[in-house]
């Protein structure tokens, strides 16, 4: 644990925040009580700091690691991918083949369309996202306590799972979300979408009904379709988010006594067993919606609408 | 938890990865698997033509050799069969020349009979006026007729 004596919530509370820089206005009261001149960029040094930048604010420790295990994800890649033979397969070769036949195979499952970009795009957020989950497994305090040992700042925030971070979860799930309007758009084109969305899925035939239609139409279908990104995305973060939580519950455990360490060490291991399969599933699970995401950004209903 | 840059920052961080992916990692990957996948069909059906061949092969050097048992047992027949009849041939002719030498030596013995009867009967004849002339000159002073004698000594 960072600092002196600490209470459990300002454990839990230290763990949550994320190490943010951003804007802070003209005239802003800081957590040291300085008051700044002009509007600066800076590191928040409080959760109110953090708070008050708004959105002009970036996590570093999110960025920084997605980043970080994002270019672990394409330099192991690249190196098979360059170096591979096709004979008999061999130590990193064969893990990635495996790896990529696997996506291979269910993307060509799920989605019957010609689009190559939709595999790679599987297998990069299948292997990104359960890289960035895994970070879960490292015991809460390891990487935070040697971050603040390096920085020298006991406070430091250091979150080091990006997928505990809505922002990081729902800023692939937007990503998700334009190719998927990208892609709808390129397919049935800019009014064969419009199409889609306003004479969906109640159509009579008649145009003078479907006018009718329009409006209630519309509704269902940008609901539906803004339920994707926010479902894809919060359902990782919530996952991830939760799995933390716990980890960090069982974290302030080790600190009670003899008994409690035992205790906390069992739950520990248990929880990180358990959870081994929850970031296996989330990140397959990511993947597998977004793949059929795509699927329905090619699927064409030109048939159904015009009878 | 505050909704920030950070969002559009993951953003463009995923798509940048997803491009990388796309053109740098998916391609070669997919290409060399699918080589192998090639090699691997070609290798087996390779394999699976050389196995026909084999038997092919196997069942053609089973025929030839039943035709090659059947020829030699023909021939070995057909060698037996000629050896019985070159004996029996030879049996054959050994009779009739048996036979043969049987008739030629009867017919010699018949005929030295015949000629030593003929012998004989002269012989006889002659025997028997010797005889007659001995009976005759008993009397005959031997000496006088000692070369009449030894004539006839002389030709018995």
């Amino acid at each position: 644990m960072a600092g002196e004596a600490q209470t459990a919530t300002d454990y839990i509370q230290h763990h949550l925040q994320n190490m943010a820089y951003g804007k802070l206005p003209a005239g802003y009261t800081r957590a040291d009580g300085t008051v700044l001149s002009e509007s600066t960029w800076t590191m928040a040094h409080s959760y109110q700091e953090a708070a008050d930048m708004g959105f002009w604010a970036v996590h570093v420790d999110t960025l920084g690691w997605s980043i970080a295990l994002g270019l672990l994800f394409c330099f192991v890649f690249r190196i098979a991918s360059s170096r591979a033979t096709s004979g008999v397969p061999r130590g990193l070769q064969s893990f990635v083949e495996m790896v990529v036949s696997f996506i291979d195979k269910l993307v060509k499952e799920v989605f019957p369309y010609r689009n190559s970009m939709v595999a790679p795009m599987a297998l990069t957020i299948f292997v990104w996202v359960f890289l960035m989950n895994l970070m879960d497994l490292v015991p809460v305090d390891w990487l935070p306590m040697a971050a603040a040992g390096i920085s020298g700042n006991d406070h430091l925030f250091f979150k080091v799972v990006p997928t505990t971070d809505p922002n990081g979860t729902m800023g692939i799930a937007i990503a998700v979300f334009a190719m998927l309007i990208f892609f709808s758009i390129r397919e049935k084109g800019l009014l064969g979408y419009i199409k889609e969305l306003t004479l969906h899925p109640f159509h009579t035939g008649r145009w003078y009904f479907d006018m009718l239609l329009v409006p209630f139409n519309f509704t269902l279908e940008v609901i539906s379709l803004l339920a994707k990104p926010v479902s894809l995305g919060l359902r990782l973060f919530g996952n991830l988010y939760a799995g933390e939580m716990i980890f960090i519950l069982i974290a302030i455990v080790f600190g009670v006594g003899a008994l409690g360490f035992i205790g906390a060490g069992v739950m520990q291991f248990g929880w990180a067993v358990f959870h081994v399969l929850v970031i296996t599933l989330q990140a397959f699970v990511f993947m597998v919606l977004t793949t059929v995401y795509m699927g329905m950004a090619h699927e064409r209903e030109d048939e159904t609408a015009h009878d | 938890m505050n909704i920030n840059l950070t969002l559009i920052g993951q953003s463009i961080t995923f798509l940048v990865f997803v491009w990388f992916c796309w053109k740098y990692v998916w391609p070669p990957l997919l290409g060399i698997m699918q080589e192998r996948e090639q090699k691997i069909a070609t290798g087996l059906e390779e394999a699976d033509r050389a196995g026909k061949d084999l038997e092919l092969a196997q069942r053609k050097a089973a025929d030839q050799l039943k035709e090659a048992k059947e020829q030699a047992a023909e021939i070995i027949d057909g060698a037996n069969r000629r050896a019985n009849q070159i004996v029996e041939e030879a049996k054959q002719a050994a009779h009739a020349e048996g036979d043969r030498l049987k008739a030629a030596a009867q017919a010699e013995i018949e005929q030295e009979v015949n000629r030593a009867r003929e012998q004989l009967r002269s012989r006889v004849a002659e025997l028997s006026v010797a005889g007659a002339e001995k009976i005759l000159s008993v009397n005959i002073d031997a000496k006088a007729h000692d070369d009449l004698i030894e004539q006839l000594a002389a030709e018995l």
